[in-house]
């Protein structure tokens, strides 16, 4: 257990960071963490060796899964534009840089397949080889993922910044 | 020149900074010589800071004690044997549940206010020890849950908040019990200490009944009845502590 430690601990911030950018929500996003902390101590001894950070991060993206479908099926509200997205722009907005804050909720658009894969790549830096890994797909559909997200959220921001009033009015039908 | 054709994945590998020196220098200068290429590219590259620094703030804030791995990993291993000791508790209950039934039939009086005192501290000495689900609903889907539970006991139950007395709410469940389902919420506090706290309709006994305290081992816990609906809240805390959690679930539910 203290080879789980040594190899564990590090990576919880990392953690914490794409689970509050899949959730937006803090708390239930440090619930989704610690539930996958429980998880991996339990489960220590089944994973494969080198492959801890992939590992964990699998762990932590099929509860945050399980928990989207939860709500889904019992038919709860996820609203894009609910209060809980302040949550994870809460210190971009102590720099003062709004645009932080906009993409953050010009992300929180993305269909969650490709959010997830951006997230992964640009942000935690993991390989797109292990990106496959976490989500359980070919390398090819990580690409391909990677690349219609890349170019929505692109059209997102420059959307915002060429005709705001137009985008605002769109957001509450996506 | 015989160099391969710039593909898609090579411009994210650019943008990914995942290419090897030689590809990426490639890319650079078909970047350079393709400027509506080079634009699009560029506006990911952005993006990717963007993201990087809006998400930046979250991974630098200190980490919650609640997820303090050192610690998840010391409780885990004491629970190892507090599951034997969960074991015996539940073995013990049940050579406790046989002793009632001889006392049920002495006394008149079974499924009153004893009864949901048992299945309180039974819900606790299951649920409480949980590390990975000890509750099925969690307090952020706190609405849902008084929704779900409210239906089943076919009346509005009320969630009582014990912050001011330092207790979280973690969540909650349906729980059956031979006299139809209750509602068990459960809290902690910054110490990661539990209690339960168990609602369901009284039958037909003890629709009123004033505050009782019982205990089981080191469980405690105190038990009452209004207007037909039966509380109780027990925990493994002596009865000051739990007193006036006791009381101040009562207040709550008599004033909102």
């Amino acid at each position: 257990m203290d080879e789980m430690l040594r190899q564990v601990e590090p990576l919880i911030p990392a953690l914490r960071r794409y689970a509050r950018s899949l959730l937006r929500d803090r708390a239930g996003a440090d619930d989704l963490v610690q539930d996958c902390l429980e998880r991996a101590i339990s489960r220590w001894s089944q994973r494969r060796d080198g492959e801890v950070r992939s590992w964990l991060f699998a762990i932590l993206h099929n509860l945050a899964i399980d928990r989207f479908r939860r709500a889904a099926t019992r038919g709860a509200h996820v609203p894009i534009d609910d209060a809980g997205e302040s949550d994870v722009s809460e210190a971009a907005v102590q720099e003062q840089n709004l645009m932080y804050r906009d993409v953050m909720v010009r992300l929180a658009s993305l269909p969650e397949d490709q959010r997830a894969v951006l997230l992964l790549v640009a942000v935690e830096d993991l390989s797109y080889a292990e990106a496959a890994k976490v989500l359980d797909i070919p390398v090819g559909t990580v690409m391909s993922r990677l690349s219609r997200g890349r170019e929505r959220l692109q059209q997102e921001i420059e959307g915002v910044v060429r005709a705001p009033t137009r985008t605002v009015s769109l957001r509450s039908v996506t | 020149m015989n160099q391969r054709p710039i593909t898609e994945d090579d411009l994210h590998g650019y943008v990914d900074q995942a290419l090897p020196p030689e590809r990426r220098a490639e890319v650079a200068s078909y970047l350079d010589a393709h400027p509506d290429v080079g634009k699009r590219i560029a506006g990911f590259v952005d993006q990717r800071r963007i993201l990087r620094a809006a998400l930046a703030p979250v991974a630098e804030e200190p980490v919650p004690a609640r997820l303090n791995l050192s610690r998840m990993i010391e409780s885990r291993r004491r629970h190892v044997p507090i599951r034997w000791a969960v074991a015996a508790m539940l073995l013990l209950c049940i050579g406790g549940a046989f002793g009632w039934d001889l006392h049920g039939s002495l006394q008149p009086a079974p499924g009153g206010l004893a009864a949901l005192a048992q299945e309180a501290s039974d819900s606790f000495n299951v649920y409480a020890p949980d590390h990975v689900r000890p509750v099925e609903m969690r307090a952020s889907d706190r609405a849902e849950l008084v929704e779900w539970v409210s239906s089943r006991l076919h009346r509005a139950v009320k969630v009582p908040d014990l912050s001011p007395s330092g207790y979280r709410l973690m969540g909650g469940r349906l729980i059956a019990t031979s006299h139809g389902p209750a509602a068990m919420f459960m809290y902690n506090n910054d110490r990661g200490s539990r209690i339960v706290m168990l609602t369901r309709p009284m039958n037909s006994t003890d629709q009123n009944a004033p505050m009782t305290p019982r205990s089981n081992g080191d469980v405690a816990g105190f038990s009452w009845a209004d207007g037909g609906t039966g509380y109780s809240i027990v925990g493994q805390a002596p009865a000051d502590v739990l007193k006036p959690l006791a009381d101040a679930v009562r207040k709550q539910i008599n004033s909102i």
